[in-house]
């Protein structure tokens, strides 16, 4: 790959944008960022790479873009990009559910698991709720065959999943969530 | 330059560079076959299923990809050749979503034609059925697919590509969850797609079908 040492990726995010205003600056700025690839046909994966790493996603604005600035069908884009697990078409939700669907945990009702997430938060593997709060995936074994079925919510662990310890889940992430608003509350009125 | 073969026992005198398949077709010599197209210069050998025995080979090959040679000689019907076939066959037919009579392809659909000529029933009992969840995609103006029909041939691609320069559609996904996929294509192809409709005419089964005006 020819990058263009005198090109830095774009900074536009300071913290305080919101993620949806954030990604469609970056959309709109992707033909100029593609100049600093090779207009060639070998360059799409590092292209969805490099993309991916800015956007931690590939909308469908941003496949379109690729596909213009190599003038390949997008069609052809969307083929490359949904053949490998590394691409993901929806953005990582704050919490990311990954469930494990390796050997020990698949014998172990993993997809019952999955499942369980699915219809809870009404979306599919692979999807984002619409807020932006949860995004499920399913991934092979995480390491910890004994604790099957496995389910990681961020970096925390969660063994010997049952559809209750679902529910159970989110009413956590729900408490801590509020307790977090008391806590910044607190804080800025100086109590 | 011709070149004699010879083909369970009959000899064929065949142009040089076609491939053992088309020597057996245009002599009506029949293989199975689903993914083959005359012009297309590196078959892509997917469907599995057109394999014979060549004399001084070890196993039976995919006749779409061996060139005739002079004094070759070629089984097209042993035993070892129909149970590949007949498994391939199973296979296909084991994420088929088998309902002909409400199929647009019915009495006219290679997969019901392989399965007689290889006598197998058309729902297969020591396979489990796997379709796709999505069985219906809608999202093209003139064109409807069907996942769970496709035999992922990629003859339409292969259409497509010739009619336009690039192809419009391709596959997305892998595994068991390959599909065609209109994705990107606009408003304007589209409507092109109306006129042309290579692939729909090209697909050898009910998985690519016209829009009826009604549907639209
Ligand atoms: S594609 Fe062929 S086998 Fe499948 S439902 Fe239609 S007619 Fe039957
Ligand atoms: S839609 Fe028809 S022509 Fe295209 S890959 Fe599927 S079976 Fe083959
Ligand atoms: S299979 Fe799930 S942790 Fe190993
Ligand atoms: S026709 Fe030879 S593999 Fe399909």
């Amino acid at each position: 790959m020819t990058l263009n040492p005198n090109l830095q990726p774009l900074q536009l995010f300071a913290m305080d944008v919101d993620p949806f205003a954030k990604d469609e600056i970056f959309i709109s700025g992707l033909p100029d960022y593609l100049k600093q690839f090779d207009r060639q046909r070998g360059q799409l994966i590092p292209i969805l790479q490099k993309v991916q790493q800015e956007l931690t996603y590939l909308p469908a604005e941003a496949l379109q873009a690729v596909a213009d600035y190599l003038e390949i069908p997008v069609a052809e884009v969307y083929g490359v990009a949904t053949f490998y697990n590394q691409f993901r078409f929806n953005p990582p939700g704050k919490h990311q559910i990954k469930v494990c669907l390796g050997t020990a945990c698949h014998v172990k009702g993993g997809d019952i698991i999955l499942e369980n997430f699915e219809r809870k938060l009404g979306i599919k593997e692979g999807e984002t709720t619409e807020d932006r709060e949860f995004s499920i995936e399913r991934v092979a074994c995480v390491g910890c065959c004994a604790l099957a079925p496995v389910v990681l919510v961020g970096e925390d662990v969660q063994g010997h999943m049952a559809p209750s310890k679902v529910e159970g889940l989110f009413v956590r992430i729900q408490v801590e969530k509020e307790m977090a608003q008391r806590k910044k509350k607190r804080h800025e009125t100086g109590e | 330059m011709m070149v004699t073969i010879e083909v369970n026992g009959r000899q064929l005198t065949v142009k040089q560079n076609l491939s053992v398949l088309q020597a057996c077709l245009e002599n009506d010599i029949y293989i199975p076959n689903l993914c083959f197209m005359e012009d297309m210069p590196h078959p892509p050998a997917s469907c599995r299923l057109c394999f014979v025995e060549v004399a001084g080979m070890q196993r039976p090959v995919t006749s779409c990809t061996v060139k005739v040679a002079p004094a070759m000689v070629v089984k097209t019907d042993t035993p070892a050749v129909r149970r590949l076939q007949r498994s391939g066959l199973r296979f296909l037919l084991s994420v088929h979503h088998v309902d002909c009579q409400n199929c647009p392809a019915n009495k006219n659909c290679e997969l019901q034609r392989l399965a007689r000529f290889l006598k197998i029933g058309l729902k297969p009992k020591h396979l489990e059925n796997h379709l796709q969840d999505i069985a219906i995609v809608e999202n093209h103006a003139y064109l409807t697919y069907y996942p769970n029909r496709c035999v992922l041939c990629a003859k339409c691609i292969h259409a497509c590509r010739m009619s336009h320069g690039h192809s419009l559609i391709s596959f997305v996904g892998r595994g068991f969850n390959t599909s065609l996929s209109f994705a990107g294509i606009c408003d304007f192809e589209q409507t092109a797609c109306n006129t042309c409709r290579s692939c729909a005419d090209i697909c050898p089964v009910g998985a690519l079908v016209l829009k009826t005006a009604c549907e639209r």
